[in-house]
């Protein structure tokens, strides 16, 4: 994708928070993990979400993935406003319009990959026949084609991130959110997920919403990175040319 | 989610934790096994006693007397229907109209007088009864020594027990051993007896004088209101002894010795009743004091009964007196099945433990299953599928069980009864519909005990099953 197209997707609008809250109650105290979050990602952008931990960053992912509703305030994805959406149709959401990665993988270890991989399909209901062969076209394109008869524990960190990331793109979603997805890796593995992350927001075109407490991390591949604290955005940073590139240049 | 994967799903997740898994399973079947032992141990033993009942001879039997009699069987009969004068006569006629009847098998009349039989010379009172051929099934014969009648009027008598005994000089003393039937048979067997019996003839016409009393014909077509009686003689072979009591029904007028029936209809054996009708207008042509009536099948018994009232005669059945009976059966059933559910009951709580325990466990992996997008809907039906495929193993293997406790307690009774010297008997029976009803009837209880952990799965919060480790 060349940079004015990108400049053109990005001109829409996918995802809109409008004074986004959400409040829990422990006991007597109240905890504000989200409060008053007003923001705008456009369609194709590779955003991460900075912040201590406690800082609100994963509340606010599973907000946008549809996953928990706002105490108040609106998340609009698309036009539609997911606090408006029944729970059959927030379910429909996470299967069809995001894929979620998670820093602990949360794949089923009683099911070997391939299985993992194809439970999205039989939860969109997709024919087994279809299923088997776009479960092992997304383990390919993921690079774990020869390990699919494999349970999650018969395998290392990085290829388990692998595998979730297939799982997560097996219905072709807009939005990729990933929680923390290298935080349970080493450096050289983390790097080849984030490689394969970047490489989804270029060449499909996916918008990419990635929670992490790395800042190197976020600077070499986001191209934005938002701020939080206590519950609230403090720092909305364009991140024009990625850190990535960057180091890349520096090197040549 | 497709309901097939749902099931796939759902056999895969029981077999991650087989153990418990069948455990709970196990409780299932043997829930449903007490369930199928208990209902099958009463339908056996419902049919054991219909079956004793309808070979007896009775259930498919109505009796059927004239209102001349004035006596009738229940004071109904006494107020309903035309006056004793005015009713029809219970003759031949009447016999023949009933026997049309729809459902009737037969109509024979109740033939028995009360005579001497002479046996080496020594004369003996007892009450004799004419036995229609049908009687042969009777299971009134079993254990009987000899053989039933040769033909329908063969000059052949069956004696009971006790006369038997009687005519060796036996005594049958209360208290004192019973005496063995095949011990009795043997000197008696092919023996003779002579019957003394008054026969009833029409009046002399001028040129019919010499009539051999043994080959009376049976239409003796006397239009006379007189007749004559004749004293008579009748040679008899025995032919069988027979162990049990075939007349019981008649209580103080059981016959002990019986004779093939159209032999004594041939006989025309003078009837008591023949002594009312010779002071009437019907005295001319004989008739019965009673006449039993064979219907195809119990069921059909109360109709026949209906048709015949309508006739003008008194009837009864034993069915009317065995309301009671079933009445006591269905309440044992229901005994049972309440007994039988209990188990299953206590099988379900299982359910409802084996799944809330799989909820709990597998609170992250619901979680997950919701976070890439499962409905709740999906949750819940993957929680039910696991329960009705449990339900669905313990009730096949629970019928299994059940069938072959069922089996066990039959064996265990028949070699008790053979030690006794009973007949083996089938006290044990398990119909199709009590198959299919049990397994039916597990799923469903199955279903049930897992609407409550199932919803709960579905209600999971995924944000907190996510954190959940």
């Amino acid at each position: 994708m060349s940079p004015s197209e990108r400049a053109s997707a990005s001109n829409s609008i996918a995802i809109e928070t409008a004074n986004l809250c959400r409040h829990y109650s422990m006991g007597e105290a109240l905890i504000r993990a989200v409060d008053g979050i007003s923001l705008q990602i456009a369609s194709g952008e590779f955003v991460a979400l900075l912040g201590t931990s406690g800082s609100g960053k994963s509340s606010l992912l599973n907000l946008i993935a549809g996953l928990d509703r706002p105490t108040s305030g609106s998340v609009r994805v698309q036009q539609s406003d997911l606090a408006a959406l029944s729970r059959e149709e927030l379910a429909k959401y996470r299967l069809r319009t995001v894929g979620m990665v998670f820093q602990s993988f949360n794949l089923i270890p009683s099911m070997n990959l391939i299985e993992n991989v194809e439970l999205p399909l039989r939860f969109a209901e997709v024919d087994r026949g279809q299923r088997e062969g776009l479960a092992r076209q997304a383990l390919d394109r993921v690079g774990l084609s020869a390990r699919w008869r494999h349970r999650p524990a018969e395998l290392s960190g990085g290829e388990q991130q692998r595998a979730s990331l297939a799982r997560a793109l097996i219905n072709q979603p807009q939005f990729l959110l990933a929680d923390e997805p290298t935080g349970n890796l080493d450096s050289r593995t983390g790097s080849e997920i984030m490689n394969l992350i970047q490489g989804f927001n270029e060449s499909l075109g996916m918008t990419i919403i990635m929670v992490t407490h790395e800042r190197t991390l976020a600077e070499r591949y986001a191209r934005r990175m938002i701020f939080l604290a206590d519950g609230k955005l403090v720092g909305d940073v364009s991140n024009a040319v990625p850190a990535g590139e960057k180091m890349q240049r520096g090197q040549a | 989610m497709k309901t097939f994967d749902m099931a796939e799903l759902a056999v895969r997740n029981l077999r991650e934790s087989i153990l418990r898994n069948s455990l709970t399973t196990v409780g299932i079947s043997v829930g449903v096994a007490s369930l199928v032992a208990m209902l099958s141990l009463g339908i056996g033993l419902q049919q054991l006693a219909g079956r004793r009942l309808q070979k007896s001879g009775l259930f498919d039997t109505v009796v059927v007397t004239s209102r001349r009699d004035l006596r009738s069987f229940n004071r109904d009969q006494e107020e309903t229907g035309p006056a004793p004068a005015e009713s029809p006569v219970l003759n031949e006629d009447a016999r023949q109209k009933i026997a049309q009847l729809p459902s009737v098998l037969e109509a024979y009349p109740d033939i028995r007088f009360i005579t001497e039989i002479r046996y080496e010379d020594k004369q003996h009172l007892t009450m004799v009864a004419g036995l229609p051929f049908s009687a042969k099934s009777n299971d009134s014969f079993d254990g009987m020594q000899g053989s039933f009648f040769s033909s329908e009027n063969a000059p052949e008598v069956i004696l009971q027990k006790s006369f038997a005994a009687q005519l060796l000089g036996k005594s049958m003393g209360s208290g004192s051993e019973e005496l063995n039937v095949a011990d009795l048979a043997k000197p008696l067997l092919g023996k003779q007896v002579t019957m003394r019996y008054a026969e009833r003839t029409a009046t002399p016409v001028a040129d019919a004088s010499s009539e051999n009393p043994q080959t009376i014909g049976a239409s003796s077509d006397s239009s006379g209101t007189a007749y004559s009686v004749v004293s008579h003689e009748q040679t008899l072979k025995i032919v069988g002894v027979c162990d049990l009591d075939p007349d019981s029904m008649r209580g103080q007028a059981r016959a002990r010795i019986f004779l093939p029936l159209k032999l004594a209809q041939d006989l025309h054996v003078m009837q008591p009743s023949d002594l009312r009708d010779s002071t009437n207008m019907a005295g001319g042509a004989s008739t019965y004091t009673t006449v039993e009536v064979h219907v195809k099948s119990p069921a059909q018994a109360q109709n026949v009964e209906d048709a015949i009232k309508k006739m003008g005669f008194n009837t009864f059945s034993i069915v009317d007196a065995t309301r009671g009976v079933r009445q006591f059966f269905k309440v044992l059933d229901l005994f049972l099945l309440i007994f039988g559910s209990l188990a299953l009951a206590v099988a379900s709580i299982g359910i409802v433990n084996t799944l809330i325990m799989a909820v709990l466990e597998r609170r992250r992996e619901i979680g997950i299953m919701k976070a890439i997008g499962a409905s709740d809907s999906d949750v819940k039906g993957l929680f039910f599928a696991e329960a009705g495929v449990m339900g669905i193993f313990g009730g096949v293997v629970g019928v299994a069980l059940g069938w072959t406790i069922g089996r066990i307690i039959n064996l265990g009774t028949n070699v008790y009864l053979k030690r006794q010297h009973f007949p083996p008997e089938q006290i044990w029976f398990v119909p199709w519909w009590l198959v299919l009803g049990a397994i039916a009837f597990s799923i469903i209880v199955s279903l049930l005990s897992g609407l409550y952990p199932a919803s709960r799965a579905a209600r999971l919060d995924p944000v907190q099953a996510l954190r959940y480790e």
